[in-house]
């Protein structure tokens, strides 16, 4: 049996940012106090995750049932906080505080219209985000997904132009139709297979089921393109039609929230709904890795033809996506611990990345990697943090994404599939392909290929950065990118305990 | 005094409705506090009985005392399926009569009364369906219903109107003659027309139960009922009755009449001929999950093809119809199914109810008929227009609003039924309702042309913020109903356990439903 805590700081951290969206529309007209409440629902959002954190680290589940199942008639409404999901909870909690101050310096920057509308939808997606991370059953971590599809929509299509609208359309139709044709028939299909059952705990949902091959395999699979958030190939196209929104939506919600959200679910119905146990005896899961395997390979090949700076961070963020589906679908020990890592890897370095493009947009408006040569003389933190962001994505060190690769790669081994440990291998190079020539030219421009009045030795008197709200953000992510490489434990700790709990 | 709750629920509006036609006529200013005050009293009375039920199960009550199943008895019984629907009918009639209110200079002088008096005469005969326990007083309170309905109707004056009232009332008659013949054949047979004694009566006897003129009795009853739903192919009156009918006269008429008479559908399977028996006889359960299957597909592809806010409305009460036609007949031994179909009953009239209110007060406070005219509706009502987006993903099917779970129980009985193409035919048209609603949605947000491509900054240098907004809510006799449907969508959605079990233990009263849980 389980050690479980009674605690209600799940709830508390989901409604702090929900509380804050009337307060936002309240204050729309103080512009000071709108952007304090966001700040004050980020930081007490926060606040409540880390008093969770040493429950989690000392071995113990938070448990919490709103809504009563009575009597095998419905599902409860719940929550259960372990080590995975306090794991995503940290990462997108204590990226939103960052996120915020750097929406403040891009909106203003920009002088986009409608930023009430903007900074309420934000606070309501961070609700959906952690309601996901925080989900104890298949029906609660459904309602906060399609909360969180919803309430995205308004601002990916913010701008309110054509391209918003062909964006929005293709975000909306991609998430909702599968997840409400593929994932919702799989939960339901769950539901009945286990005899009502769908509350995740140390046993597998599906654990004590005699599922043959064929379902089984059904079934995975309408989870995988089901929640396809997680951007699994050929439902990926939602990723980039999606960067029309405003860059901190990219950046928060793209690298951070959504997409996280969609692998977040994958690992739950990995280990959660069928168990390593089952999927191990059935062999469903090779199919599912090599999925993902070949989503890792073909978009990184994508992103090298990319010129667009943020479509290429998109299918950078898609291939990455899948690193973290094919080390669940592994199966083994190591390869789960990096899949786990590799969210909080990834969410720091991509999010480093999209601050990066916002603010070359904000500072220059550039937005194709052919503009940037030379961008490294005028724009050195900003470029500098790109590095060490694209060091993260690489998975070279000093980032905390060289722990997380070496978890996968040493998995892949493990589970004895060499041909899917050179798909790592292979990837990595690609992605050293498209980001590595971009930094070089950023502070090595070839001569002649800028304008001769660029064309000069550095000095800070030359820098023209963004405003200081999109540049202190963006120093914070890739240090922390670094940072995390030195002091990764807790981290660690945390995906162990999550190891532990499924019984690895 | 509370004994005798099932027939106040009745009387109110009954009373409400003579009141009116006495006092209402010289002095305009009694209608409404009368209807408010009928329908809070039939409100009040249907929670009390759902109480009574909940604590000491089946109500029965004999009008006047006559107790032998003898000449045509008034019989009103009360039991956990029809209970919750009379709290429902309640609710949503109180919405609809709120959302009637008009400003004094706007009063069409001379129709209010009658359209009270109408409106009152209707809930009579929705509450009756609901609450009697004989067959014959079931196809009298199907005819109130439906005389009132076609009044309601014509009351807009507009020639549209007029021809809809007719073409409903043609279908109405006809569908009410196939339930009388029905019911006819059943009192040759049986010698009577309580639907407690029917069954034991058929019960008892299974050569009768599965001789000719029953069954004959079964088609035709099924048949007229299903007019009266607007059962696909049955549904031709529907769209025109609905959608060109005055907005006060659709937000009572759209939500309940299709329900209720779906409940009837139920009722008649459930407590008169007995589910067992239908298993067991009717070699045809599958080919009506098949036509509603049919029925959701054409509801469905009809809704996309519409223009006009209402008529897609209408077109989706008619794929909700065949959810509920086909929960009822999926047959699954756990009865999820018929679960699904009663509860879907109370989250579609909620459902319904809130989307006719929302299209009411934007046809009249936007001006808007077509999809196009919604553009800039956020910007407009943006409390009117969150309604409406409660609506709609409750139509949808989005947790937590009690379409997602009136979803969740069709769907499982389904699976457990092995109808896989029941189930997919339900994904499909949540598929389809997204499409319609985030077109709308879509319509509302980006306004009628979205502008090209502006770029950022200086030529669009300016927040919208710091201009004023052209806010103008509809007033709030509009407002505040549709915000209490939307409310009452997610309670029910929220409370799905609480109402499914006590509709449940009402199933398993009348008929045998194998076991409560899983």
């Amino acid at each position: 049996m389980e050690n479980s805590v009674h605690s209600y700081l799940p709830l508390w951290a989901c409604l702090a940012s929900l509380a804050a969206v009337p307060l936002i529309v309240l204050f729309r007209r103080e512009i000071f106090l709108r952007e304090l409440v966001t700040f004050g629902a980020g930081a007490l959002k926060f606040a409540f995750v880390l008093a969770m954190l040493p429950i989690i680290l000392e071995g113990k589940v938070i448990v919490l049932t709103l809504v009563d199942g009575i009597g095998g008639i419905n599902v409860p409404i719940a929550f259960r906080v372990d080590g995975l999901g306090m794991l995503f909870a940290l990462v997108a909690s204590s990226l939103w505080i960052l996120t915020s101050l750097y929406a403040v310096g891009y909106m203003r920057g920009l002088h986009e219209p409608s930023q009430t509308r903007f900074f309420a939808f934000f606070a309501l997606s961070l609700c959906a985000t952690l309601g996901v991370a925080f989900a104890g059953n298949l029906f609660t971590l459904y309602l906060f997904y399609e909360m969180l599809s919803l309430s995205t929509w308004p601002l990916v299509t913010h701008h309110q132009d054509k391209e918003a609208r062909t964006g929005g359309r293709t975000y909306l139709s991609y998430l909702l139709g599968t997840s409400i044709a593929f994932a919702l028939p799989a939960i339901l299909y769950t539901y009945v297979r286990s005899g009502g059952e769908v509350a995740f705990g140390p046993e597998a949902i599906l654990a004590e089921s005699n599922l043959d091959y064929w379902p089984a395999l059904a079934l995975l699979l309408a989870f995988a393109f089901g929640f396809s958030k997680a951007g699994l190939m050929p439902f990926h196209s939602w990723l980039p039609g999606a960067m029309v929104a405003p860059t901190p939506v990219s950046a928060l919600l793209h690298a951070v929230a959504v997409v996280k959200v969609g692998v977040f679910c994958i690992i739950r119905v990995v280990t959660g709904v069928f168990g390593v146990d089952l999927l191990g005896r059935l062999g469903v899961n090779d199919v599912l890795a090599w999925i993902a395997a070949f989503t890792v390979i073909t978009s990184s090949l994508i992103a090298l033809t990319q010129d667009n700076l943020k479509r290429r961070l998109a299918f950078s963020t898609i291939g990455q996506l899948a690193y973290i589906v094919l080390g669940a679908a592994l199966i083994t020990k190591l390869s789960l611990t990096g899949s786990v890592l590799h969210i909080a890897a990834h969410a720091v370095a991509k999010i480093t990345l999209f601050f990066c493009a916002g603010a070359i947009f904000v500072a220059t408006g550039k937005k194709y990697v052919s503009q940037l040569a030379g961008l490294g003389r005028t724009m050195p933190i900003t470029m500098g943090a790109f590095f060490l962001g694209s060091l993260g994505v690489i998975g070279l060190p000093p980032s905390l994404g060289l722990i997380s690769k070496f978890h996968l790669v040493v998995g892949a081994a493990d589970a004895g599939e060499i041909a899917l440990l050179c798909v790592f291998l292979t990837s990595t190079l690609l992605n050293a392909a498209y980001f590595l020539p971009l930094v070089w030219i950023a502070f090595f421009p070839k001569k002649g290929s800028i304008p001769a009045e660029l064309d000069r030795p550095f000095s800070w008197a030359g820098v023209r950065e963004a405003p200081w709200a999109c540049v202190v953000p963006l120093a914070i992510t890739a240090l922390l990118s670094t940072g995390l490489f030195f002091c990764s434990g807790f981290l660690q700790e945390l995906t162990g305990q999550f190891i532990k709990g499924i019984g690895l | 005094m509370s004994d005798h709750l099932p027939v106040l629920v009745l009387l109110a509006p009954l009373f409400g409705a003579i009141a009116i036609g006495l006092f209402g006529m010289r002095d305009h200013r009694v209608c409404l506090p009368v209807v408010l005050s009928a329908l809070v009293l039939s409100l009040c009375c249907a929670i009390g009985i759902v109480l009574k039920v909940h604590a000491g199960g089946t109500l029965d009550y004999f009008v006047a005392g006559w107790k032998a199943p003898r000449g045509i008895g008034i019989v009103l019984r009360a039991d956990a399926i029809n209970s919750p629907i009379l709290v429902v009918i309640a609710i949503v009639a109180i919405l609809a009569a709120v959302f009637t209110v008009r400003h004094a200079g706007e009063r069409d002088t001379e129709k209010t009364p009658h359209f009270y008096i109408l409106f009152l005469l209707l809930c009579v005969g929705l509450f009756g369906i609901t609450i009697t326990g004989d067959a014959f007083n079931v196809f009298v309170l199907i005819e109130v219903t439906a005389l009132t309905s076609y009044g309601l109707i014509a009351i807009g004056g507009s020639k549209r109107c007029k021809v809809a009232a007719f073409h409903y009332l043609i279908m109405g008659t006809v569908g009410a003659s196939f339930y009388l013949i029905g019911v006819g054949y059943l009192y040759l047979k049986l010698g009577s027309l309580n639907m407690q004694d029917i069954h034991t009566i058929l019960a008892s006897n299974e050569s009768l139960a599965d001789s000719r003129a029953i069954r004959t009795a079964f088609v035709f009853i099924l048949v007229g009922i299903w007019t009266k739903m607007a059962f696909f192919p049955l549904h031709g009156w529907l769209p025109n009755a609905y959608s060109y009918s005055p907005s006060g006269s659709a937000a009572i008429l759209a939500p309940l009449v299709t329900k209720v008479s779906v409940y009837v559908m139920v009722r008649m399977m459930v407590s008169v001929f007995g589910l067992d028996h239908l298993e067991a006889n009717v070699e045809w359960g599958h080919f009506v999950v098949w036509l509603a299957i049919i029925a959701i597909a054409a509801g469905s592809t009809m809704a996309l093809a519409q223009r006009e806010i209402k008529k897609m409305l209408c077109c989706l009460i008619i794929a909700e119809v065949g959810y509920m036609v086909g929960g009822a007949w999926l047959g699954d031994p756990q009865r999820w199914g018929l679960t699904g179909t009663v509860y879907h009953i109370l989250a579609d009239a909620l459902m319904t109810s809130c989307l006719f209110l929302a299209a009411g007060a934007f046809a009249k406070w936007h001006g808007a008929a077509k999809l196009e005219d919604l553009s800039g509706l956020f910007r407009k009502m943006p409390l009117a227009a969150t309604g409406f987006v409660v609506g709609g993903l409750a139509i949808i099917g989005v947790p937590p609003t009690c379409g997602f779970y009136s979803k969740f129980y069709l769907i499982r009985g389904a699976i457990e039924a092995g109808h896989w193409v029941y189930v997919a035919a339900l994904l499909a048209s949540s598929l389809v309702n997204a499409v319609l609603f985030f077109r709308i949605f879509e319509i509302a947000y980006f306004g009628k042309n979205p502008v090209e491509s502006h770029g950022h900054g200086d030529d669009h240098g300016h927040d919208h913020e710091s201009e004023p907004v052209v806010r103008r809510e509809p007033p709030l006799h509009a407002l505040i109903p549709l915000l209490a449907a939307a409310a009452l969508v997610i309670l029910l959605g929220l409370c799905n356990g609480t109402v499914v079990e006590f509709i449940r233990t009402g199933l398993i009263e009348t008929a045998t439903v194998v076991s409560t849980g899983r």
